[in-house]
């Protein structure tokens, strides 16, 4: 309403001077500018910011089940970094980034390569089979492995029973780390295959007459062209899988029942905040571990892409 | 004009944005009440009967409580139940406890396991139903049927099953080695020996997932885990490394160390299957793991008559103590809105005879309600699961009523989790069991302090 008044006052005035005209223009620029902006600043600040600053203000307090609650400031990050329990999480996440992220890319970038060169029949049949992982759920995803490794229904008995040898337990307090990497690596590296394929088809072919005429192969094509040319993609996907891995949740916490006791409930960082605010009715020490996990998300994220700015390209 | 046009535009779907905004808000509230015809019952499981009287929210998992539900409707002219399923154990503990901690989202009535009781009581959840009608129903159920739910005087729920412990068995696996049922835990690991030696399979099986299970043996070899005095809530006795516990663990742990038992998480597939495929030749569980073994489809057709049940074994057979896994009651929590009238729902939801006899015939329940306890055809029955074997007289009715009823603690699930961690490092045999039960001792403990409690 106001907006509107204010509107049709300054329409006549502004015909006759120029300078307020314009600062009226600049004004009414200004409030448009607000209104494309406010639907997505409402939802923004309702969904995101503020659940924010919640768990922020949660995680200042400590509740206890004799005594009540107080106000503590850092105790509970305090805590945190003192806390086995988050630091073994933290430290198996970090781990399990330095294995998966790299082999993950590594066959990402590999089919992409391969799709990309190759063009018959079964080009697209193959695109859609190595991109079908993505389209399942974690969650169903987690199941269907973790029948797939069991030692009752999994195939992997039969198939070393042919050779009379015992099956690897990816179950195992010794394997699971691998058991994870390979469900991962098969969930994603579709998913990320695809981001490169589309930036491999965005290259000028053009560049590859060149190239060719100039006596180069197809492994030079591929390394000194292709590659160099889809860095800002391969970025794209290493800090989508950096924040996906460190953040770990659904397939542990899915395997667990599945994998007898070598899954605990502090397996993670994210399944300890989970079983902390939603088992143990501790929402403080929750949202705590929840923000210090994001300060280690947020300190890995930013010394990777400080280290690779520096150089402009990614190889 | 163009401009003014987007900008009159823009402040129509701001202002509806808004509208909207609240609308959504207050209408959802407004909606409940008005279908429902009674507080928050909009979106029951059940259909309602009576629509004109008072409504009561319940969750619980019974697989036979939709019967329960409408038995107690057809017959109550005060007040309607309206039910939902939120999901069986933890994942219904986790809805309420995040109700609790908002102040607001939990039903009225409640269906819990009896050992998580003072978990919720201590955190003022649940209210106590004893001037309610307490004396009119306190007849129906035994001593200590009534001690699980209490807390000093106050009680906070009304028994509806328990879980008498006794020795499942495959009678086949125990022809084929002739094994007899051992009565003492001695006797069980020299069975395990011989079978193993044959070439038999696993004689049972420990299992770090259930830690209730678990303290159930320690209390049966005379462990008192937690002591206190419910007038002094803030101080509590925390006992979980005498010897008896770690005599318990060590026990189990040596089984499985030698190989004897196998370690698999119970409730899961590869456990199920484990016992059907005859992996394990005894099921160390409560009354009610039959009716969970033929929801799986066990005992039925090829597998008639295979299983049959003796006795939980004992430590010392001249002195026989029984001990007690799971069980549940209906509480009422300190959000219903009458708790007066959602204490009528507590007390006679599942204690009508038809609900009753539907539960034990089926094997849902192992009754605490005297009326069938005491039923002779609950006592004569002929359980079709163990081959026509009159379970309920020979095993598990006398083992409920020596049944003493134990003291939980009021961080039941910081335990169990703990437990569970401690059990899992003796099976990958990096602690002893006297080991695990210090360690865990000193977790608890530690988290007793952290919340407030003097440790004793």
């Amino acid at each position: 309403m106001t907006l509107l008044t204010t509107d049709t006052k300054s329409a006549p005035r502004a015909r006759d001077k120029t300078p307020d005209r314009r600062g009226k223009v600049r004004l009414r620029e200004h409030v448009m500018g607000w209104l494309f902006v406010g639907p997505f600043g409402i939802v923004f600040l309702a969904l995101l910011i503020a659940p924010l600053a919640y768990a922020l203000y949660l995680s200042l307090f400590q509740k206890k089940l004799i005594g009540g609650t107080s106000f503590v400031l850092f105790d509970n990050y305090v805590k945190a970094f003192t806390d086995p329990s988050f630091l073994s999480g933290s430290w198996f996440v970090i781990r399990f980034s330095l294995v998966s992220i790299p082999l993950q890319i590594i066959v990402a970038l590999a089919m992409a390569l391969i799709l990309d060169t190759v063009t018959s029949l079964f080009t697209r049949f193959s695109r859609l089979m190595i991109f079908l992982p993505y389209a399942i759920p974690t969650v169903i995803g987690a199941v269907m492995w973790g029948f797939l490794y069991s030692k009752s229904f999994g195939p992997l008995t039969d198939l070393f029973g042919l050779f009379g040898a015992t099956p690897p337990d990816f179950l195992s307090g010794n394997l699971i780390f691998y058991g994870l990497v390979n469900v991962v690596t098969w969930q994603w590296a579709g998913y990320y295959m695809i981001i490169l394929y589309a930036a491999l088809q965005g290259i000028d072919p053009a560049l590859y007459e060149a190239a060719r005429m100039d006596g180069a192969g197809r492994w030079q094509i591929a390394l000194r062209i292709k590659i160099p040319l889809i860095a800002p993609a391969l970025l794209l996907i290493l800090v989508f899988s950096l924040i996906g891995t460190l953040q770990f949740f659904n397939e542990p916490q899915i395997l667990r029942s599945l994998a007898a006791g070598t899954i605990g409930p502090d397996f993670t960082p994210n399944m300890y905040a989970y079983q902390q605010a939603f088992a143990l009715a501790n929402f403080n020490y929750g949202s705590a571990i929840s923000f210090a996990l994001g300060g280690i998300v947020f300190v890995g994220v930013y010394a990777f892409l400080f280290l690779t700015r520096k150089r402009r390209t990614f190889l | 004009m163009n401009n003014k046009r987007l900008l009159t535009a823009a402040a129509v779907l701001a202002a509806a944005t808004t509208l909207a905004a609240c609308s959504s808000g207050g209408g959802g509230g407004g909606g409940g009440t008005a279908s429902g015809g009674g507080g928050g019952a909009s979106n029951c499981t059940n259909t309602i009967p009576k629509k004109n009287l008072p409504t009561v929210t319940m969750w619980g998992w019974y697989p036979n409580m939709q019967l329960v539900v409408d038995n107690f409707n057809k017959q109550n002219a005060e007040v309607q139940v309206c039910w939902t399923n939120v999901g069986q154990g933890s994942d219904e503990y986790d809805k309420f406890q995040t109700a609790i901690s908002a102040g607001t989202g939990a039903p009225d009535v409640i269906m819990i396991e009896m050992d998580r009781i003072p978990t919720f009581q201590i955190q003022k959840a649940l209210v106590d139903i004893k001037k309610f009608g307490f004396d009119a129903v306190k007849a129906d159920y035994g001593p200590g049927a009534w001690k699980d739910v209490s807390i000093g005087d106050a009680v906070y729920g009304v028994p509806v099953d328990g879980g008498p412990m006794a020795m499942i068995y495959r009678k086949d696996i125990f022809d084929k080695y002739d094994i007899k049922p051992p009565k003492t835990w001695a006797e069980y690991e020299q069975a395990a020996q011989k079978m193993k030696d044959a070439g038999g399979p696993q004689f049972g099986d420990f299992a770090a997932n259930v830690s209730a299970l678990t303290m159930a043996l320690q209390i049966q070899k005379g462990a008192s885990p937690f002591t206190y005095d419910p007038a002094q809530q803030s101080t509590i006795g925390i006992k979980l490394n005498d010897q008896a516990s770690k005599d318990v663990l060590d026990y189990w742990g040596n089984l499985a160390k030698k190989g004897l038992v196998g370690t698999q998480d119970q409730f899961t597939p590869e456990y199920i299957s484990g016992v059907i495929n005859g992996k394990y030749a005894t099921y160390i569980s409560a009354a009610w793991a039959p009716g969970y073994l033929t929801g799986a489809g066990v005992g039925k057709g090829e597998d008639t008559g295979k299983f049959a049940v003796a006795p939980l074994p004992q430590w010392d057979p001249a002195n026989p103590v029984q001990v007690n896994w799971g069980g549940s009651a209906f509480s009422v929590t300190s959000q219903a809105k009458n708790p007066e009238l959602a204490a009528k729902v507590a007390y006679g939801l599942y204690a009508d005879k038809e609900s009753l006899t539907d539960g034990w015939t089926n094997q849902i329940i192992f009754p605490l309600n005297l009326k069938a306890l005491n039923d002779p055809e609950f006592i004569n029955l002929k359980v079709a699961f163990f081959g026509g074997q009159q379970a309920n007289k020979e095993v598990y009715v006398p083992a409920a009523s020596a049944y003493k009823g134990m003291t939980y603690s009021p961080f039941g699930q910081y335990y169990f989790d703990a437990m569970t961690k401690q059990v899992s490092a003796i099976i990958d045999g990096s602690v002893t069991g006297a080991q695990a039960a210090d360690k865990l001792q000193e977790d608890v403990a530690a988290y007793a302090k952290e919340q407030g409690f003097t440790v004793q």
